[in-house]
């Protein structure tokens, strides 16, 4: 019997179908089955990134079907980018993704280290750590808003209670200076247990052996842990790193959520900004000019991160 | 024999008719904001179902959400309202886009007369381009930002001495934006029956059109102006002349120094919400929320009065309120019209200020017992002879967008100053109507 996959396809086929199957190479067969999926690849992804790139060049509004549409160059591209408050709302943007994944993947790893220890209820508290992912980021989002609320919100309370300062003194969402930092706060809180499970995954799967054969060699514990646990779990680590930072790339709804963009437009990230451009100010050309700004970023530098990745797989 | 076909005869002829009401009895969706007044809308809109046969269904949409969802369904050639009580600023995109149906024709073969509602409203919310006679709404719901505070607290004897104490002045409804202020700052962190009270609610919401709607109680009794020459589009030492960057001033001093804690991103709910709860002596909202909060048990009553937007170099108030129109894209335009025709009547526009609807309809308006209908009538009737509308221009939302931004960035984040502020706004603008062709 032949191996062939056109054969084995033909077997568990009718016969009718059968015959014609028999007449197909394997290759032909291949481009039958991935065919479906490529056009579907072709209709929602690829299409519509040409398209936008060709929009990017015109003054194009979609909310106004009859209007000319004229090709304005390079105009749109170079708007955004002398446009001071694009580089407000990138500043805004850095700040939320630097300091989210700094706090979520030393509060992850600690938590994912702690969790690996055996201990007597540590399958309950992993339940409980990993709660806050599972809720909708626009729940989150609306119960934070009650917790930071500076006359009743039990967020300025517990910080009264530790600072002695007056509850109402401070606005976390009002505050330029504090506005920031909640919506860090409020990311941290949700998406930490994510980075905990991807640890948890990397530091379960380091060889008992390999720490049996540091004892041997008389390591210490912190000797272990910085050439042992760290260099295992770094290909993990820096793998939640990618997810968390493209995801939080593109953060919307928590922090539309929370403060709007505001107190002006201090916590408006580049995805509030580009909402607000395609939706609200029907500025389609525009920003059109402005996604495949932030296309070619995030894909740049998620480039440079999976070679560093790879890299790190191979040592 | 004569009774049987005379009984047969009278059978067919009422199964004839029952068959054709059926055959032209539509399901007409009718769309606008989820409030107070949309309620009012339901109750008086049976009676059109009984009248003429046909169902009315509602689709109402919270005011954060209204302009974004209702916007899109119009931009997308949407059929799901038939009928849409839009805001006042999206006629110049409804007449241009081609959304609404102009109603002219409609007015003229029906008898409608413009000349039945209030100048003011049918100026506002029915024409376009503005002044021309050219319809595509009946003015449904006349409307402007007003004021209410507790009568109560400003007629206690010991809070009234502390503020002539504090003062030198009576404690009265105020009579300018500065003795607004005045007022809202002695209230601010003052314990009333054993409780914090602050001066009062105004707003400040970034995401849709609070801020630019409140800041604008301010900027127009100063005399504010959009352009130099009406249709000119010469914004140059309008939008930022000493008048407006003095009442931007004012607006951020009454922010910083009067409003409760953590009111950064506040709207007509929290508005209603801080009095409600008694936790300010005074709030900005619209006059439509006024019937309900007369009626509610723990603070309207005799708790509660009215007053119109305090003048400062000139009287003046933000406008809002609403036409009805009929949506282009409708399959059931008759049945849409009818609405219309039954809903501008007299008597309809007269049970509709019943309900706690705001006629613009002359004949309710100018009836002798308006002033004294309801608390509040009398400042409605002066609110709505001083209103002004921001730009009704088919791009609207992007010159809205950018005062939002530019008022938020200077009155709550604290950048930059007035000045900078007003003139950046002027930068933002020229760019909409550069783009629009218009300079």
């Amino acid at each position: 019997m032949s191996d062939r996959t056109v054969d084995r396809v033909a077997q568990a086929t009718p016969e009718r179908v059968a015959r014609k199957i028999r007449g197909l190479s394997d290759r032909a067969i291949a481009w039958i089955f991935i065919s479906p999926t490529i056009f579907l690849l072709l209709a929602i992804n690829i299409f519509p990134l040409i398209w936008t790139i060709q929009l990017s060049f015109t003054n194009y509004k979609a909310n106004r079907i009859g209007r000319e549409v004229k090709d304005v160059g390079l105009r749109n591209y170079e708007r955004i980018l002398t446009d001071s408050d694009t580089w407000l709302n990138m500043q805004a943007t850095a700040h939320f993704l630097f300091w989210t994944i700094f706090f979520q993947v030393l509060i992850g790893f600690t938590l994912a280290w702690l969790i690996n220890k055996k201990f007597k209820g540590n399958d309950l508290w992993t339940t409980i750590i990993v709660l806050p992912m599972m809720l909708s980021p626009a729940v989150v989002g609306n119960f934070w808003k009650f917790l930071y609320q500076p006359q009743i919100g039990l967020f300025n309370y517990i910080v009264s209670w530790f600072t002695g300062k007056d509850p109402s003194s401070f606005e976390m969402l009002g505050s330029v200076n504090l506005a920031p930092w909640a919506i860090v706060i409020v990311d941290t809180w949700m998406w930490t247990p994510f980075v905990m499970l991807i640890c948890l995954a990397g530091l379960r799967s380091i060889p008992d052996y390999i720490y049996e054969a540091a004892e041997i060699d008389r390591a210490s514990k912190l000797r272990q842990f910085f050439t042992i646990t760290i260099p295992m779990v770094l290909p993990f680590l820096m793998l939640a790193v990618l997810f968390r930072g493209i995801e939080n790339f593109k953060m919307f709804d928590l922090v539309v959520q929370l403060t709007g963009g505001g107190p002006g437009s201090v916590t408006e990230l580049t995805s509030i900004n580009l909402k607000r451009e395609a939706f609200e100010k029907w500025r389609t050309g525009y920003a059109s000019a402005y996604a495949i700004i932030l296309f070619v970023t995030v894909f740049g530098l998620a480039s440079i991160y999976v070679k560093a990745l790879n890299k790190v797989k191979q040592r | 024999m004569t009774y049987t076909k005379l009984a047969s005869a009278s059978a067919i002829v009422l199964a004839a008719t029952t068959l054709s009401t059926k055959a032209n009895a539509e399901d007409l969706t009718l769309c606008w904001a989820a409030w107070d007044p949309a309620n009012a809308l339901v109750e008086l809109s049976k009676e059109f179902e009984a009248e003429s046969g046909h169902t009315m269904n509602f689709e109402f949409v919270p005011w954060p959400n209204f302009a974004d969802r209702m916007l899109n369904e119009l931009n997308s050639g949407g059929k799901l309202c038939d009928l849409l009580i839009g805001d006042s600023q999206w006629i110049g995109g409804g007449a241009e886009n081609g959304h609404y149906v102009q109603l002219n024709d409609f007015f003229d073969a029906e008898g409608i007369s413009m000349d039945d509602f209030a100048p003011a409203t049918v100026y506002a919310y029915s024409t376009w381009p503005k002044g021309t006679p050219n319809y595509y709404a009946l003015p449904a719901m006349g409307d402007a930002n007003g004021w209410f505070y507790r009568k109560d607290w400003f007629e206690n004897p010991e809070i009234q001495a502390a503020y002539k104490e504090a003062t030198g002045q009576d404690l009265r409804e105020p009579q300018s934006q500065k003795e607004l202020l005045q007022i809202a700052q002695f209230f601010q962190g003052r314990e009333i029956d054993g409780k914090t009270v602050y001066g009062a609610a105004i707003f400040t919401e970034r995401g849709s059109e609070g801020i630019t709607m409140g800041v604008t109680g301010a900027l127009y009794p100063w005399g504010f102006k959009y352009e130099n020459t009406p249709g000119s589009y010469d914004m140059e030492g309008a939008v930022n002349s000493p008048e407006a960057v003095e009442a931007l001033e004012f607006y951020k001093e009454f922010y910083k120094t009067a409003t409760p804690p953590g009111y950064t991103n506040s709207y007509m709910g929290e508005s209603l919400d801080a009095f409600k709860s008694g936790q300010v002596a005074m709030a900005m909202n619209w006059f439509a929320f006024f019937p309900g909060l007369y009626a509610d048990p723990n603070t309207g009553g005799d708790k509660i009065d009215f007053f119109v937007n305090p003048p400062q170099n000139q009287a003046g108030s933000t406008l809002g309120g609403q036409g009805i129109s009929v949506v282009s894209y409708s399959d059931k335009q008759d049945a849409a019209l009818e609405y219309i025709k039954w809903f501008a009547q007299p008597e309809v526009q007269a049970k509709w200020w019943e309900l706690g609807g705001y006629s613009a309809h002359n004949s309710v308006l100018e009836d002798p017992g308006f002033v004294d209908s309801q608390p509040f009538a009398g400042d409605f009737l002066e609110a709505m002879a001083g209103v002004q509308d921001f730009w009704q221009e088919p791009a609207y939302a992007e010159l809205l967008l950018a005062m939002q931004k530019r008022i938020h960035d200077y009155v709550v984040a604290d950048q930059g100053t007035a000045q900078e502020a007003l003139d950046l706004l002027i930068e933002d603008w020229t760019e909409v109507f550069e783009d629009e062709g218009k300079l």
